[in-house]
């Protein structure tokens, strides 16, 4: 186990390494002018300069990144140059953090607490009404563009129970409508893949066997097929849960909560490249270390999984 | 070892033919209480001994299962995916069609009351029917011009998707050496979140319709390269692989003789499912501010615009092109999963 994890944990750093490498240098081919803020054709020649070397820019590549790398091992993303300017970038995301991570958690406790039994009884009515009525529901949900339904639950929800329009952050009721709203599409994800995991489950030999044995529907569910399906279901719940620091674009915009949803749009659109550097960062590795924590995990539940053989093909 | 084979062929067929005369003859045979009227049909040639039948011995049990009419038999069951093909397909062929019929307004043009005010934000009426939008515009050319610019980069994508992904898939599969390699690229791209992807990308280049088909391109073939791969490493090694390459047959021609074939119903699958993505990711990065130009009409800026109208009383602008999206999205996903079921062999009657 040991070594796997850490045979594991050798190649998501590798991999780590090369995405911020690689987009490290991919946003210093952006032209000059978008570091210095919109008056630069007014500026002389000698401040453009100053300007450049007082944030490092002036230097050679390779020698930008070494430096990068080194503050970054300090834990010190940089400063911010136009969201807010010379403000440490660890400051500004910390409080923008943890709202959309709570937000996002409940949202995800939500999702698994109805998702996973709603695919759950579809399998289990297959081809029957409960299985045609979700199935709708999860098409609906997965095709309709989500930018505009949530608009449409914000306005008829608050019209029909009078729950507050815009999120705040000291009264929990107000929290309610964009959980939902977070909810939703992940609802319609986890009942898909729980459905189609149990069906493909359910024509396998061994329940055969079960129920020829005389094993009882409710049993051969719950014990067999449900258990086998939840296995690779669990693979994805811990990058899904870190994720939830992404915060939603849409969700926290149209309730104006103050999260990380909009933030990567809003720096892209300032162009204020050490914020788009550290965000992307810290998605990327948001990324490579919920599949490390997902592949442990399935590890973990389901024991048939072996650590030295071949890695199975995901 | 040949002729081995061979008479055992014959043998076999044979046996089937003589099944088969034997079951003809059962069929005829007739019930032992008979009526007066049924025993006045038994004339004495039916009591004659039977030939053998050499035509009927050489009758082998072959049905015409052919699969692409099961396919589409089992698709055209569906009255549901049937509907909604018919009713895409007259939208694709509407919006194709639509500005060469007569009596159609430019959706650039902007409209003057004769006072010289401009026509902003009308309600639907018989004049505009689908009311006018912020500028000034007929909201109904701009509907159907962005349907017909937004299915475009659709279906642009929808292709580039496959063919990047069908290559790399079938080298990721087949070629060994390149196994190591590609599953660490396919790491590193599948790691970053997609939409961190397509915004970086159309960040890094000037927005515009090029730029967000080549990001859409980045992230699409993802999907379905790692598919191509996992299926071809089932099948890579069955037998008759094997005796192909055993017979001299080059490396091209079992990709895509003996592989591809087998992945064509999915391959479809993914088509169909792209196009609903590709057109989220349009109304994605439009809201982003990273789109296609605001002038130009698409899917995307309309619903972009409309949602600004979402509380006044010009929502009729964001319900319009919503709804053109939905229909679009929830047919293309229905008939691409019928589809998929449908292509399933073990779904065939």
């Amino acid at each position: 186990m040991g070594k796997y994890v850490l045979k594991r944990f050798g190649a998501a750093l590798l991999s780590l390494f090369i995405i911020i490498t690689l987009i490290f240098c991919l946003l210093r081919l952006m032209p000059l002018e978008g570091y210095l803020g919109p008056n630069v054709d007014k500026l002389s020649e000698e401040v453009i300069h100053a300007k450049l070397a007082a944030k490092g820019l002036d230097k050679p590549v390779p020698v930008q990144l070494f430096n990068f790398y080194r503050n970054l091992a300090r834990g010190d993303l940089g400063k911010s140059w136009i969201y807010r300017e010379n403000v440490d970038i660890v400051k500004i995301i910390k409080p923008k953090i943890k709202i959309s991570a709570k937000l996002g958690a409940m949202a995800m406790a939500l999702s698994l607490i109805v998702g996973i039994p709603l695919g759950a009884t579809m399998a289990r009515s297959k081809g029957k009404w409960p299985d045609k009525l979700g199935t709708g529901f999860i098409v609906f949900l997965q095709a309709a563009p989500s930018a505009v339904y949530f608009l449409f639950i914000q306005m008829y929800a608050t019209k029909g129970t009078g729950l507050p329009m815009l999120y705040n952050d000291s009264k929990p009721v107000s929290w309610i409508l964009p959980i939902i709203s977070l909810a939703l599409p992940s609802i319609a994800n986890y009942g898909m893949w729980m459905r189609r995991y149990m069906v493909d489950q359910m024509n396998q030999d061994y329940v055969k066997l079960a129920r020829a044995k005389g094993v009882s529907n409710k049993a051969v569910m719950m014990k067999h097929v449900f258990r086998n399906a939840f296995v690779p279901m669990v693979q994805t719940i811990p990058s899904s849960l870190l994720f939830t620091i992404m915060g939603s674009l849409y969700v926290e915009s149209i309730y104006s909560v103050p999260g990380m949803g909009g933030l990567l749009i809003d720096v892209i659109q300032r162009q204020d490249n050490t914020m788009v550097q550290a965000l992307v960062l810290i998605f990327a590795s948001v990324g490579i270390i919920g599949l490390f924590l997902g592949d442990i995990l399935m590890v973990l539940v389901d024991p048939r999984i072996s650590l030295t053989g071949k890695e199975e093909s995901r | 070892m040949s002729k081995l084979f061979k008479k055992g062929a014959v043998m076999e067929k044979a046996a089937e033919g003589m099944a088969d005369q034997l079951e003809q003859a059962l069929k005829n045979s007739l019930p032992d209480d008979l009526t007066p009227e049924q025993t006045a049909e038994l004339t004495p040639d039916r009591f004659e001994f039977a030939e053998f039948d050499d035509t009927l011995a050489e009758k082998t049990g072959y049905s015409s299962y052919s699969y692409w009419r099961s396919t589409f038999r089992a698709f055209w069951n569906n009255k549901l995916a049937r509907f909604l093909l018919i009713a895409l397909l007259l939208l694709i062929l509407f919006t194709v069609i639509q500005p060469h019929l007569p009596g159609q307004r430019p959706p650039a043009q902007i409209y003057d009351f004769p006072d010289g005010t401009v026509m902003r934000n009308l309600q639907p009426s018989k004049e505009f029917w689908f009311g006018t939008n912020a500028v000034g515009q007929d909201l109904r050319s701009r509907v159907w011009s962005g349907t017909r610019m937004s299915l475009f980069i659709a279906l642009i994508v929808a292709i580039s998707d496959n063919v990047i992904g069908i290559t790399i898939g079938i080298l990721w599969g087949y070629v060994r050496k390149l196994d190591a390699l590609l599953t660490e690229v396919y790491n590193i791209i599948d790691n970053i979140p997609r939409t961190i992807i397509l915004i970086l990308i159309s960040y890094i280049l000037r927005p515009g319709m090029w730029t967000m088909i080549i990001s859409m391109c980045c992230v699409g073939w993802l999907g379905m390269a790692r598919f191509i791969r996992n299926q071809i490493l089932m099948i890579r090694d069955r037998d008759y692989n094997l005796a192909s390459r055993c017979l001299g047959t080059s490396t091209r021609k079992i990709m895509f003789r003996n592989l591809l074939p087998y992945m064509v119903s999915v391959i479809m699958l993914q088509t169909a499912l792209a196009i609903p993505s590709v057109i989220s990711d349009e109304v994605f990065l439009t809201y982003c501010g990273l789109g296609m130009p605001k002038n130009i009409a698409s899917l995307g800026n309309l619903v972009e615009e409309g949602r600004k109208m979402m509380m006044t009383s010009s929502r009729y602008q964001l319900i319009f092109p919503a709804l053109v999206v939905t229909f679009i999205t929830v047919s293309f996903y229905l008939i691409g999963n019928t589809f998929a079921d449908a292509s399933d062999p073990r779904n065939h009657v």
